[in-house]
């Protein structure tokens, strides 16, 4: 690299060798040769000027219809106006502009291609292909200036100066990385925001999106209800809330129940509760089959059972829904024990494994 | 079964489209107008009630009869069930009325849910039977028409649709799958005596909504707003079954990119 | 200028209409060059040859799509506000009438119902946008089965296939603009997908989103990638590809008459400028009527985004849909619940192997596409450029490859609508994604072995008929008694198709100048013999002699 004469380069008059390498391809000499092209046939509307003139008055008409469509456009803007709160205006409004501009459009193209195809001369042309690359001197002269600015400018030589620049170009990109740092809040981190929710002892489980809180003997047995934790609606950041602190209710048999021993507490009479965020990739996981006690997720088809504590049994997710403890207070609302003992939705890198020991 | 109809005339709509753009263009003017005025005539068919007084004697004698001779093999005269049809108490005349009334019951064959068919019995008859299974054991009734009148609020109609409902049978009540072949229903052409029963009783898969959960006054606004939805879907054109960017995707592949090609093979083609 | 300007006899002190004549069209070329100096390119373009194939207008749909997308999109821009900020929603709409929703939602809304042809024009964009990236792929399997990525075309390649990639970004980042319930899922997925990537996973969505999921940065974040960095890459990439487009002059079909020097076709002024400018408009127009009577992305319908409820069928736009495929069909659990996790945490941190190996899946795959040119250009060892298109069928193992590639990216497409499929097709939605997992790594091997022994098929029939001539379907009875169909020879046109086609054998290993064999040699040479094992070579004049003798 730092000797005076890089021989790196390849040298001009290997041009032509380059170009003609047929790697494995088999050159035959009794390979048929290109008769070269079939005598031109004319069109009817060469030889029939009657053919030639009907496609002109055809030509001419399209562009007409053109015209025709353009102002058909223009007053379909008046004629079907859109009125305040009639969608059926809207409805004629959108198929009129349309349908005008449409034909205007179309007849266009159609008239210019088709006077390109009957009227114009078709006689086919040739253009001769040249090699892509310059000619050899040109593209050795091309070489040369490179060899030439190397030699002036000592790029090659002066190894120092070059690797220099290289560090000072490769540096330069970071700064940028660090400004991005703010498109985030500065404060608090990821881990941190996905691992708390609204949810804490005492919050009410309410109606989504009324806010209505829940008596335990309004869920029946068979019943789901979408359910947001009592406060939320006021909340300064109401979606991403939301997002994390949306939760299915649903009433089951108590023997149909399945519960882990340190999850005793944490349904009322049957009634569960579990996180409506699919540990897959975040929709909401809502189809619930009374019957089957299955729950589905509509964007992934992961399913889990209900039975067994939000278990997969199909699909692309692998961790159960996180449950929420609920019991009921005093007047006989439900509410939450604590906020879900795991992170909501998706994994990240940072989520520990030890959130159910 | 309205999903299987409405997919069946599609692509004899598309097969039209597809000989010249000229022609499709009246054509599908023309289907514009035909599917309008079938809008017209859905939005006009009310639940027409047959007068059956589902508390007379005369009305539960009869409805015994025919649910003796139809359902008890299954359901037990006594409404306790059996291994092949599950117990009936409790489900009340809303049950009935919405099983009967949409064809889903007496079952055909052995299906992963029960299919909406054309119906069996009559209204008088399904009233019937639905005044006996009451008589039996008490539950939710057939709703009253003046809470199925279409004029709730559908804003708050169409919010609840999409949080209890959509997942299931899409936001444009198209319809959608469950598991194990079962799938939630096109809705579009369900009556709202139907839906309304649908919510109240939770037929087969379909959770309970009690009153407790979607308020009567609810029930109406989320049919109110599926109606008015239905009406308006077609705003921007032919809705392609509503069924979102998969059906535009394959329009834009078969239909959109097949004239375009259609007319790329004509104007590279040697005049003659 | 000055030094060569003489050579055209150029006399500024004459009046132009004394000059030269050409009536008003050479007086308005004339005042043009003298301030431009465009007749040097004029020479150089006005009659430069196109050739003329179906095939070869596919990349002008792309072209023309994204015309239309510029045209349409500037109009939309002059009302979308993308802004996240919450309003009351109060336009025509009943069913959302006194909704809170983001700006974005309502300006869109507003477009829809309140913006006389605002409707149309959003739907055009839209329709636009699917075909554009429609047309784009299909361009590339046009290309990628005839092999119109040989040398001098690989860069091109690459370009073309970037533009693939900044059409879907753009797709994906305008999908989303509007705010309502549909793309707001999509986001949601995107999100819980970046989350997924080891390290700097959480980090990279906090600050995609501005904090926390969906925050109130994105649609704003996203609208200027959407208006300003995406076409503008896009628009800088096609300039790109369409100088080298002209740089490399188009390639042609083999036929009678076109060799490797040459191109036959139709000049530019003034047959393929009527044909090329009309194409723009009737492509435009197709869209138009797309727009005016078929409705696309109904947003009324979806409702403002809102974390708690989703749609079943909630899918992407038709060009997501592989990735969100890939998403479907990776199992959770190997082999079934209680089987192995693809999830699994080690010293506190997780590994989501069901989000990562769907994106290293398709990273390859794609990655796979872009290199495919550089790869059999190596396996050949072919230095020369070619023009002549290849018919795929003489090139069976390249078009198997590109069967399978097609296939498996359809299954993952089908995996995406693995719920429609269901419901449609009344099967349940667990056998589907079943069969199509399998079919993922079964269907693509299927369609490479189907489509070279098709290829191979035709082949034979093309000797065949170049041998023996097209079967008349006249049968004659010899004066012996013998029933025998009469062959019709082809005239050499027709059969200077079916014999003029590269045909390469496979690569033999040889020691290099030490002796030795290196071993990316033997990796070559196996991929030659994988390549070009099962060949039929073309007919040549002798063959044809002795077959006439017969």
């Amino acid at each position: 690299m730092a000797s005076n004469e890089p021989t790196d380069i390849v040298p001009a008059d290997d041009h032509g060798t380059t170009f003609t390498d047929p790697g494995t391809a088999v050159e035959r000499a009794d390979a048929f040769q290109n008769p070269g092209l079939p005598p031109h046939q004319l069109r009817v509307t060469d030889k029939d000027p009657k053919a030639a003139k009907r496609a002109e008055r055809v030509i001419v008409l399209l562009f007409y219809v053109s015209v025709i469509g353009s102002v058909f456009a223009m007053a379909a803007y008046f004629a079907f106006p859109i009125k305040p709160n009639d969608l059926g205006s809207v409805r004629l409004n959108n198929v009129f502009i349309g349908l005008g501009l449409a034909f205007a459009l179309l007849a266009i193209g159609i008239a210019a291609i088709h006077w390109s195809k009957a009227l114009m001369d078709d006689h086919e042309g040739i253009d001769i292909r040249h090699p892509v690359a310059g000619p050899p001197p040109v593209q050795a002269r091309a070489v040369e200036i490179f060899r030439q600015a190397d030699r002036e400018s000592g790029f090659n030589r002066r190894v120092l100066i070059r690797n220099g620049m290289i560090a000072a170009i490769a540096a330069l990109p970071f700064p940028a990385i660090f400004l991005f740092r703010d498109l985030a809040p500065a404060a608090g981190t990821p881990a941190e925001a996905y691992s708390h929710t609204l949810w804490k002892q005492g919050t009410r489980l309410t109606k989504d999106p009324t806010g209505d809180p829940i008596l335990a003997s309004d869920v029946t047995i068979g019943s789901v209800f979408h359910v947001i934790p009592d406060g939320l609606l006021k909340s300064d950041d109401m979606l991403e809330e939301k997002g994390k602190a949306a939760v299915l209710l649903m009433r089951l048999e108590p023997g149909d129940l399945h519960v882990s021993p340190d999850r005793k507490t944490w349904n009322y009479d049957g009634i569960v509760a579990y996180s409506k965020i699919c540990t897959h990739v975040g929709c909401p996981v809502a189809l619930y089959e009374q019957q089957t006690h299955h729950l589905l997720c509509p964007c992934h088809q992961s399913q889990f059972d209900i039975t067994r504590e939000a278990a997969v049994i199909f699909g692309p997710a692998v961790r159960p829904l996180p449950q929420l403890p609920i019991t009921v207070d005093s007047e006989g609302y439900l509410v939450a024990q604590s906020d879900f003992h795991e992170p909501v939705g998706p994994s990240f890198w940072e989520r520990r494994g030890d959130y159910n020991v | 079964m309205a999903a299987m109809n409405s997919s069946d005339t599609k692509p004899e709509r598309r097969r039209r489209g597809r000989r010249s753009p000229l022609a499709s263009v009246a054509l599908v003017l023309t289907g514009l107008l035909i599917t309008g005025g079938a809008y017209a005539l859905m939005s006009a068919a009310a639940p027409a009630n047959a007068s059956v007084d589902l508390s007379s004697a005369q009305s539960i004698q009869q409805g015994k009869k025919l649910f003796a001779a139809n359902c008890a093999t299954c359901h037990g005269l006594d409404l306790a069930g059996s291994s092949s049809g599950p117990s009936l108490i409790g489900v009340g005349a809303a049950a009935v009325d919405f099983q009967v009334g949409t064809g889903r019951m007496p079952l055909a064959q052995d299906a992963p849910q029960a299919e909406v068919k054309p119906r069996v019995f009559d209204e008088t008859q399904t009233l019937q039977m639905a005044a006996y299974v009451a008589s039996i054991s008490p539950g939710p009734g057939i709703p009253a028409s003046s809470n199925l009148t279409l004029t709730g609020d559908a804003t708050k109609g169409a919010e609840l649709f999409r949080i209890n409902c959509a997942m299931c049978h899409n936001v444009a009540g198209a319809g959608g799958a469950l598991t194990e072949g079962k799938y939630a229903p096109n809705l579009m052409n369900t009556t709202p005596a139907h839906i309304y029963e649908a919510m109240l009783t939770g037929p087969q898969n379909m959770p309970v909504f009690n009153d407790q959960n979607i308020t009567p006054q609810e029930k109406q606004d989320i049919i109110t707003a599926l109606k008015t939805q239905n009406k308006d879907a077609g705003v921007g054109g032919f809705e392609l079954g509503s069924l979102g960017p998969v059906a535009e995707g394959l329009f834009i592949w078969i239909f959109g990119l097949g004239a375009v090609v259609a007319f790329t093979v004509w104007l590279t083609a040697k005049g003659h | 200028m000055t030094t060569t300007s003489d050579t055209y006899n150029y006399d500024p002190t004459q009046p132009a209409d004394r000059r030269q004549t050409g009536g008003v069209t050479g007086w308005a070329s004339r005042y043009v060059d003298e301030r431009t100096g465009i007749s040097y390119v004029v020479r150089e373009f006005g009659r430069k040859i196109f050739p003329d194939h179906w095939s070869f207008m596919l990349g002008e749909v792309a072209l023309y799509s994204f015309v239309v997308i510029l045209l349409t999109g500037t109009f939309l821009t002059f009302f979308f506000q993308a802004s996240m900020a919450e309003v009351t929603y109060d336009g025509s709409y009943g069913p959302l009438k006194g909704l809170e929703m983001s700006a974005a939602m309502q300006s869109t809304l507003h477009i829809s119902f309140e913006v006389r042809g605002g409707l149309l024009i959003r739907q055009v964009h839209h329709w636009a946008a699917l075909l554009f990236v429609a047309s784009i792929m299909l361009h590339m399997l046009r290309i990628f089965f005839t092999g119109a990525f040989r040398k001098p075309r690989e860069i091109n390649w690459v370009i073309g296939y970037v533009l693939w990639i900044l059409a879907m970004a753009e797709g994906f980042t305008g999908y989303s603009l509007p705010d309502d319930l549909l793309s707001g899922n999509g986001l949601r997925i995107i999100a819980g997908m970046v989350e997924g990537i080891p390290f700097i996973g959480s980090w990279l969505e906090w600050l995609v989103f501005g904090g926390e999921f969906p925050g109130t940065a994105i649609v704003g974040r996203l609208y200027t990638l959407h208006i300003l960095l995406l076409p503008a890459a896009v628009l800088a990439f096609i300039a790109i590809h369409l100088v080298f487009v002209v740089t490399h002059k188009h390639t042609q079909y083999a036929g009678p008459g076109r060799t490797n020097e040459n191109v036959i076709g139709v000049p530019v002024l003034p047959v393929f400028a009527a044909k090329a400018g009309g194409f723009f408009f009737v492509v435009f127009g197709l869209l138009m009527a797309m727009g005016a009577f078929f409705t696309i992305n109904p947003i009324w319908v979806y409702g403002p985004y809102d974390p708690s409820p989703v749609s079943a069928g909630t899918q992407p736009d038709w060009y997501i849909g592989f990735a969100d495929g890939a998403l479907r069909l990776m199992p959770g659990w190997l082999g079934g619940p209680g089987g192995v996790p693809m999830e699994f945490t080690i010293l506190n941190t997780t590994y989501s192997l069901n989000i990562l190996i769907p994106i290293v899946v398709l990273g390859l795959f794609i990655v796979a596409v872009m290199i495919y040119p550089f790869l059999e250009a190596w396996v050949t060892g072919d230095r020369r450029e070619h023009h002549i298109a290849d018919r795929p069928r003489n090139m069976p193992t390249r078009t198997a490859i590109g069967a399978a590639g097609a296939t498996f990216y359809v299954v993952l497409f089908a995996g995406a609508s693995s719920d429609l499929v269901a419901t449609h097709f009344k099967l349940s939605i667990e056998s589907v994604i079943t069969i199509l997992q399998f079919s993922l790594l079964l269907a693509p091997i299927a369609a490479y072995f189907i489509a070279k022994r098709i290829c191979l098929a035709l082949q034979k029939k093309d000797r065949q008929i170049v041998l023996h001539g097209y079967e008349s379907g006249r049968i004659v009875r010899l004066p012996g008694g013998e029933y025998i169909e009469v062959h019709e020879p082809v005239d050499e046109y027709e059969r200077w198709k079916l014999v003029s086609f590269n045909d390469y054998e496979p690569l033999m290993i040889r020691p290099n100048a030490a002796g030795r064999i290196p071993a990316t040699e033997r990796v070559r040479a196996s991929l030659s013999r994988w390549f070009f094992e099962d060949r039929i070579e073309p007919v040549t004049s002798t063959e044809l002699e002795v077959a006439h003798h017969h």
